[in-house]
């Protein structure tokens, strides 16, 4: 009857140190508050439904995935977007740090600023709370990258996806700073992108990819 | 109170003026079609009134920015809309569906919202009387009842979205039922209360501590205009 507990994963920068392009009380209320809730809600969940699938309770399993998923997602979305950042000055902030992936952005769309330009009318375009998110979709031997986009905590989880980096579109990634302005915020968060995490997702598998969730259980 | 009536008249005025060249264009197209363009509606109060519920940069950035631009972005649509039925451009109309209901949504919402709040001052937080006070009681058995149920409802939001109490065109019950981004409330139903649950009406505040938003909320909450909209 035991279940899986999860917790939070460490940031691997200080609160901090995305300044000026994201200020550190987004950071510490984004990671502290918002991401450890999710945990917190997840962990509950799947307790009760550990407790459900052992009592044979299909009802009260099934009214639990929507709090699952949300919250799940929560928890796999954050801790997939704490590794796509990094500080503006570092190395892994620079596209030199994913040559494989960039090539093929410029493959795909041309060049890096049209990509930029897709990616950041996709993020503008959600409705409500969501997220963008760069893809790497995998069919047979072929793979290509796709610009999607999800709504509240869904997350990028689907057979041959690989979630490449994502951009949290929720108000409160960038309220207290940007206030209305969300198109500023998703022009700088190209400042603090950390391509090297970009990098290593593109060529690596979709289980690299969620190792993180793994590391924090 | 004068220069309110003033602006308002302006506002008709202008909405008049504007009319003839809508009119003109569209008899143009061959169809009597006529539309006015959606405007941000005044606050029945100021900016800083409904503190310290809700501060006064909040209802600032909530009306002159957010609310604004769902008015622009509303106008922007509907025009490419009309332009879309001259064309009978069925897959451009089809096209521009979802957002009419986001952005005429958000700006029926909002308009409504405004309405649904009042300082303390001119009766904000006083408990409503009447029917909607016996369809409260009946539904729910007391107006704290009634406050816990909705608190549940805003919580459990998953994302940005509103709560409503609505009545049932059908039956004439009162229900509590929440609304996904700016999905506004029409059809079998009729908005009698609504509650923000974006972040942005709160986050500046309340940051994550939303609980403690909904809570205070009740303090400001114009009973009055509740109980005109119940039929």
């Amino acid at each position: 009857m035991t279940s899986p507990s999860y917790s939070l994963p460490p940031l691997p920068y200080a609160y901090d140190a995305l300044e000026p392009h994201i200020s550190a009380q987004i950071m510490e209320l984004h990671h502290s508050k918002h991401h450890q809730t999710y945990i917190t809600n997840l962990n509950a969940a799947l307790k009760t439904q550990s407790e459900a699938v052992h009592t044979a309770d299909i009802t009260t399993q099934v009214s639990l995935q929507q709090a699952i998923r949300f919250n799940a997602g929560g928890h796999i979305n954050h801790s997939l977007f704490w590794q796509n950042l990094a500080p503006a000055s570092s190395a892994d902030a620079k596209t030199s740090a994913a040559p494989k992936l960039s090539s093929q952005i410029k493959s795909t769309w041309g060049n890096e600023e049209k990509f930029q330009k897709a990616f950041k009318a996709a993020l503008l375009g959600i409705q409500g709370s969501g997220w963008g998110w760069l893809v790497k979709v995998e069919t047979g031997n072929e793979q290509r990258l796709a610009i999607v986009t999800t709504k509240d905590q869904d997350p990028v989880v689907g057979k041959g996806e690989v979630p490449i980096f994502g951009v949290d579109m929720w108000e409160h990634a960038y309220y207290l700073q940007y206030l209305n302005g969300k198109a500023a915020y998703v022009e700088n968060i190209w400042n603090v992108t950390n391509w090297k995490t970009a990098e290593e997702r593109f060529v690596g598998t979709r289980a690299d990819a969620f190792r993180i969730l793994r590391a924090s259980m | 109170m004068n220069s309110t009536l003033l602006r308002t008249t302006a506002l008709r005025s202008a909405l008049r003026a504007s009319a003839p060249k809508a009119a003109t264009r569209a008899g143009l197209a061959g169809t009597t079609f006529v539309r006015g363009k959606a405007t941000l509606p005044d606050l029945p109060y100021d900016y800083g009134a409904l503190e310290p519920a809700i501060s006064g940069q909040i209802m600032e950035l909530h009306h002159s920015k957010h609310h604004n631009t769902y008015v622009t972005s509303l106008n922007n649509f509907s025009e490419q809309l009309a332009e879309a039925k001259h064309k009978e451009d069925i897959q451009a109309q089809i096209a521009l569906q979802p957002l009419i209901n986001f952005h005429g949504g958000g700006h029926v919402n909002h308009t409504l919202f405004w309405e649904n709040l009042a300082p303390t001052k001119n009766g904000g937080g006083e408990p409503p009387t009447g029917k909607l006070a016996q369809a409260i009681n009946d539904g729910y058995g007391s107006l704290d009842a009634f406050k816990e149920k909705f608190n549940a409802a805003l919580a459990g939001v998953q994302g940005s979205g509103w709560a409503w109490l609505v009545q049932d065109t059908q039956t004439g019950n009162v229900l509590i039922k929440t609304y996904a981004n700016q999905d506004p409330v029409v059809g079998q139903f009729r908005p009698i209360l609504g509650i923000d649950a974006w972040e942005h009406a709160y986050y500046l505040q309340y940051q994550n501590r939303k609980a403690e938003y909904f809570k205070a909320i009740w303090d400001v909450i114009n009973w009055k205009a509740a109980e005109k909209r119940l039929k």
